[in-house]
């Protein structure tokens, strides 16, 4: 990789994605084995900075960080705090004190983590920011596709619910896009813009046009509190509408295969049965997030200032 | 500069000594296991697994092992080296791993892959096997199967071409201001 920090998937190229993926490969291995650790970053320390909570990805980091033998801190900001820029840049300049080699933050503005990446001289991984970004995220979708699919020329990946507000889909729609597949955006009009339609990028407003013949279903967690914005009705309405069921699966090729990213709200963007059918891929993305979490940070590791 | 110092005939006859040794060394084949390191090693291991069965009619377990994720000189590196498959798939518990390598210098590969070993078992013992023993150690490690010692300055590099990477089978010895 050519840079020494991960914020957005625009800054890599089709060839840093393919990379990663290999790496991942190698370290999946890794979480196989009896002894589920390496020495590789032995003495280098990593500190998680989120200032949004966060149990999914700030352990997956952390063991990701673990298993490659660095020492982690935890460094969870209190959310009710709003946080001034100038206190942001205190912090990052507390942690750099500290003597962190990588900081993993996670904040409700975007463009935090390229703020402290000017700020700081350890590696900024960018788990999450705002409205932006969150690249593992989409790093560790496409793991789990060409893994279940074994490549992505010609795939069709449907990204289903509010696309408008969604980091993960902002991650995933270029990191798909470089990589050859091609998406749908599938949602209400309020939540899926005419803005995001581009080579390769179709929208849809009706999940039964848009569910035809895809490879894979990407769930997005809807956010409850969007509801009182007037972005969809009620969340029955949304259910009925744009929730996956199994009837709506059978539109899906026979062999697709359903994503999200977690946490689920069952009976809202997703039917119990589809969460828990075999097409479910839902854990490996989990085990898999480890594995690319771990490619990541050592890559970066080797990207000398 | 480039110097042929092993050609295709060279580099069988060699394999098939070592082949050989390692037999006569461990008179009961079934606890052995060849473990090549990636990425020469693991095709020489594969050729000297099949030598031994030509020979002897022992089937020998053979993997792959990469080692990138045990090395010592992370820090030194302009870029992080790239991790390729390892690949055991029997127990190494209690058996004697044959480590292979196309090339020895300063043994800290060696010393990286028995690092990587030890995480994945309990090996009764653990025996070297190398092609080419170029000298310059910087750790005390020595090999228990030697194709050639081959003597060289520290400015010479060795390479082993072999025909599972698309070249002829050859081992050259390259001189700085080719």
């Amino acid at each position: 990789m050519k840079g020494r920090h991960l914020l957005s998937i625009k800054d890599l190229s089709k060839e840093d994605i393919i990379h990663i993926l290999d790496t991942a490969e190698g370290f999946r291995d890794v979480l196989k084995r009896d002894i589920k650790k390496v020495p590789t970053l032995r003495g280098k320390t990593v500190v998680n900075l989120f200032f949004e909570p966060s149990t999914r990805t700030r352990t997956s980091f952390e063991l990701a960080a673990k298993r490659l033998s660095t020492d982690v801190i935890n460094f969870s900001v209190p959310t009710s705090s709003v946080v001034k820029g100038e206190s942001l840049i205190d912090t990052a300049k507390t942690i750099q004190a500290l003597g962190a080699d990588f900081v993993v933050v996670r904040h409700a503005s975007s463009g935090v983590p390229h703020l402290l990446s000017e700020q700081m001289d350890a590696s900024i991984v960018n788990a999450g920011d705002g409205i932006n970004e969150h690249p593992t995220q989409a790093l560790l979708d496409a793991f789990t596709i060409r893994e279940k699919k074994g490549g992505f020329q010609g795939l069709r990946v449907a990204i289903v619910g509010d696309i408008l507000h969604s980091r993960v889909a902002k991650s995933n729609i270029p990191c798909l896009r470089k990589v050859g597949a091609e998406v749908r955006l599938i949602g209400p009009p309020t939540l899926v813009p005419e803005g995001f339609a581009g080579e390769g990028i179709h929208l849809f407003y009706s999940m039964e046009e848009g569910l035809r013949d895809v490879d894979v279903v990407m769930m997005l967690r809807i956010q409850l509190e969007r509801q009182d914005r007037g972005f969809f009705p009620t969340v029955d309405e949304y259910f009925r509408l744009w929730g996956l069921t199994e009837e709506r699966m059978s539109l899906a090729r026979p062999d697709a295969i359903v994503m999200h990213p977690g946490p689920m709200n069952r009976g809202v963007e997703i039917d119990s049965a589809v969460a828990d059918s075999e097409r479910a891929v839902i854990l490996d993305q989990v085990t898999n997030g480890i594995a690319v979490r771990m490619a990541v940070l050592y890559l970066l590791g080797g990207v000398k200032s | 500069m480039e110097k042929e110092l092993l050609d295709k005939r060279d580099i069988d006859r060699a394999l098939s000594r070592m082949a050989h040794e390692i037999a006569e060394r461990n008179r009961s084949l079934e606890d052995i296991c060849l473990i090549g390191i990636q990425r020469g090693g693991v095709h020489l291991a594969r050729r000297l697994a099949r030598k031994i069965k030509d020979y002897e009619g022992a089937e020998v377990p053979c993997g792959s092992l990469d080692i990138s994720l045990y090395r010592d000189d992370i820090n030194l590196r302009k870029e992080q080296p790239v991790v390729r498959k390892t690949e055991i798939d029997f127990d190494i518990n209690n058996k004697t791993v044959v480590l292979v390598d196309d090339v020895l210098f300063t043994g800290r590969s060696i010393r990286a892959a028995m690092d990587a070993l030890m995480d994945m078992g309990r090996p009764a013992k653990i025996q070297l096997a190398i092609l080419i023993d170029r000298g310059h150690r910087e750790l005390p490690i020595r090999a228990d199967y030697v194709g050639k010692n081959i003597p060289t300055s520290l400015s010479e590099k060795i390479e082993v071409q072999l025909s599972e990477e698309g070249h002829p089978d050859r081992v050259v010895l390259l001189k700085e201001g080719k």
